[in-house]
């Protein structure tokens, strides 16, 4: 047990709308912070917040997850007319959030019917609809190097697609190519202070213990490399596994096109 | 009729799917004509929509001849396939995917209509759940527009379902208590909280709330309240209360087809596997139960009725295109139960798995690749084999 774990009080991780944006396994983000940090030793506590709930203020980690239109729309005015996770953030707390919780966390997305929603603008980025095919496959991501988090591997699918304002810091930069959609953003998702949005799904933190560990650490005031190291051998794998696909190709893509595959080749 | 008939035999029809093709490829107007004059009934749900139609087939053959499409090809084509099998067959029972349903329904105009389960599968493929809904409720209003309407059999519990049908008039509502409630938190109507508690749910936002059923099953009964009460026991070969669910589906669309509950349900009995479902198979020594689920939902099911330990469980998961690419629900599904026993993580995602069993705290051995052979590394013995769509299919085409 680290010396810094006597005396104190629990990291509270609050699980935003596990009802309303639960579509993508995002559940498992907050069970993996759970975990990491109790096999730690430090203590923790999981708050589920449901639509009906009130949110809390005084979370240290907050996750929220992807879903459709109508509950987004929902989930962005709960936040809303409650403030507290504007509050939270003010005071230091860390957000993680993605697909159509990282789009929340922006000025507006885009709503059922394609109307244009406000989101809570913690993030300085913007997403409209793609012009193009859904956003599906594999992804690499060379995270920002502040972070100190690596490389990032997920798997994304959305149809928003998210611009970033000057004050938002890219996640990362793409490995590779990522081809679908008129845009082909060579950046991935974006963060500002301890506000994290992504579209990487897997669940994310399941697949990038680094990046969980970052969490931990800012609710913890620590820096990740304090933390104790745990056994992530079962994760490697998959961390391997899932690199090698998305670099041979077999990114679960389909068949890009002749331009794209051309492309390709060249940038190899 | 002729015409289908000639039609069909010309491209080698006669309950094949390349035929199904072919003929729907000759003429876009084959699935109308084979199904005209007929009485069909279509099943479609995300989750037992193959049992159900096979415990409907049986029920129906106690009245005369019936084709299916039993080994589940439930796309156009197998529909064709199916009703060209046997052109003198005048009763259908067919499994019609979940996603297709609307674009056939007109073509088959089915007499009845069940509409068991909706959940979120294959989710890349397919877009979100609430979008299949949303083809339900537009077809059932094409299918009245079009003097087609069928009588419909829906899910009281599932308010997704109820959503889709509930202009309909024509409905047998049948509770099943849907175990199953995470994907209907959120009203398909107007997006406010739905309220589940032991048997009822409704929407906190607008009307939308759980019908007065006409059919209740509770424990191995099915209770007719249309009917004075009448209560019907099933007594069937497959396990779990979820199957329990499909019979009484099943039983309710085998009643407005003119079939006698209590008959309906002593032609179940003997339905002991589905398309290789339930089935046991051996392997050098290995008894391996054969166990499918492709979704949360399912594997919620699934691992209902996994025999108790030290009978190990090899779990496999594939990410194929028909599984759905995105393998993320694994982080839905309650592995937790599995804790303290023996398990293997395998199929071509097995790292994927072993990653959720790791903080599910469920000590595991992987092996990546084949579930038969993950069966093969333990003693001889039972095992369950729990897998999903096509590390499934695989193990079937091994056996």
């Amino acid at each position: 047990m680290s010396p810094s774990v006597r005396g104190r009080s629990p990291i509270r991780i609050v699980q935003l709308f596990g009802d309303l944006l639960g579509t993508y396994g995002d559940g498992g983000n907050a069970l993996v912070l759970e975990r990491r940090a109790a096999w730690r030793g430090f203590p923790v506590t999981r708050v589920d917040v449901t639509a009906l709930d009130a949110i809390p203020r005084d979370g240290d980690i907050y996750v929220i997850g992807g879903g459709e239109d109508g509950p987004q729309s929902r989930a962005a005015r709960l936040l809303a007319e409650s403030g507290a996770l504007d509050e939270a953030v003010d005071a230091g707390a860390a957000v993680l959030a993605v697909c159509a919780g990282f789009q929340i966390m922006g000025h507006s997305f885009v709503g059922p019917d394609d109307t244009t929603v406000d989101g809570l603008g913690l993030l300085d980025v913007t997403t409209t609809r793609s012009r193009g095919p859904r956003i599906v496959g594999e992804v690499l991501v060379d995270a920002d190097p502040t972070l100190g988090v690596g490389r990032l591997t997920g798997y994304e699918n959305h149809a928003g697609v998210t611009r970033l304002g000057a004050a938002a810091t890219p996640l990362g930069r793409v490995v590779g190519t990522r081809t679908d959609g008129p845009v082909a953003a060579r950046t991935e998702g974006a963060f500002d202070g301890r506000v994290v949005g992504t579209y990487l799904h897997g669940p994310v933190l399941a697949r990038n213990p680094t990046l969980a560990d970052r969490l931990l650490a800012w609710a913890l005031d620590l820096e990740p490399g304090d933390l104790d190291p745990l056994d992530d051998a079962s994760i490697d794998r998959l961390r391997a596994a899932r690199t090698a696909a998305a670099l041979s190709g077999d990114a679960d893509r389909g068949d890009p096109g002749p331009l794209v595959r051309i492309r390709r080749r060249l940038s190899r | 009729m002729r015409g289908a008939a000639r039609l069909a035999r010309a491209a080698g029809l006669g309950g094949s799917v390349i035929g199904g093709h072919l003929g729907l490829r000759l003429d876009p107007g084959l699935l109308a004509k084979l199904a005209a004059g007929r009485r069909i009934v279509t099943v479609s749900a995300t989750n037992g929509k193959t049992t159900t139609t096979n415990l409907l087939a049986a029920a129906l053959a106690t009245a005369g001849p019936v084709v299916s499409n039993t080994q589940g090809s439930n796309l156009a084509t197998g529909l064709a396939a199916a009703l060209a099998g046997d052109l003198t067959v005048a009763r259908a029972a067919l499994e019609v995917d979940e996603a297709t349903l609307a674009a056939t329904a007109v073509d088959l105009a089915p007499s009845t209509m069940v509409l068991a389960n909706l959940s979120r599968d294959q989710l890349d493929r397919y877009g979100e759940v609430r979008i299949v809904a949303e083809k339900w409720r537009r077809m059932l209003a094409e299918l009245r527009r079009v003097e087609k309407a069928p009588h419909v059999v829906a899910n009281a519990d599932d308010p997704l379902v109820t959503w889709s049908v509930a202009e309909h008039a024509e409905v047998t509502w049948v509770s099943v208590s849907s175990p199953w409630t995470a994907d209907a938190l959120v009203c398909p109507d107007c997006a406010a909280p739905v309220i589940h508690s032991a048997s009822d749910w409704h929407c906190t936002g607008c009307d939308l709330a759980r019908p007065a059923p006409d059919v209740s099953l509770v424990d191995h009964t099915a209770t007719f309240h249309d009917d004075g009460d009448r209560a019907v026991e099933l007594d069937l070969a497959l396990p779990g209360t979820f199957n329990l669910a499909n019979a009484t589906m099943a039983l309710a669309a085998a009643r407005i087809e003119g079939v006698d509950p209590a008959v309906a349900a002593g032609a179940m009995t003997t339905t002991a596997e589905v398309s290789g479902r339930y089935a046991t198979i051996e392997s050098a020594g290995r008894h391996i139960r054969l166990l499918m689920a492709k979704n949360p939902a399912g594997w919620q099911s699934s691992l209902g009725i996994v025999a108790p330990p030290p009978t190990p469980v090899v779990v496999a998961i594939n990410a194929r295109v028909a599984d759905g690419r995105d393998p993320s629900w694994l982080w839905d599904v309650p592995f937790e139960r599995l804790a303290g026993r023996q398990v293997i993580a395998a199929g071509e995602r097995a790292e994927d798995l072993a990653v959720r069993l790791h903080y599910g705290g469920v000590d595991h051995t992987l092996h990546v690749g084949s579930a038969l052979d993950a069966c093969l590394t333990l003693p001889a013995g039972p095992v369950d084999l729990v897998a999903n769509y096509t590390a499934f299919a695989d193990t079937l085409a091994a056996r």
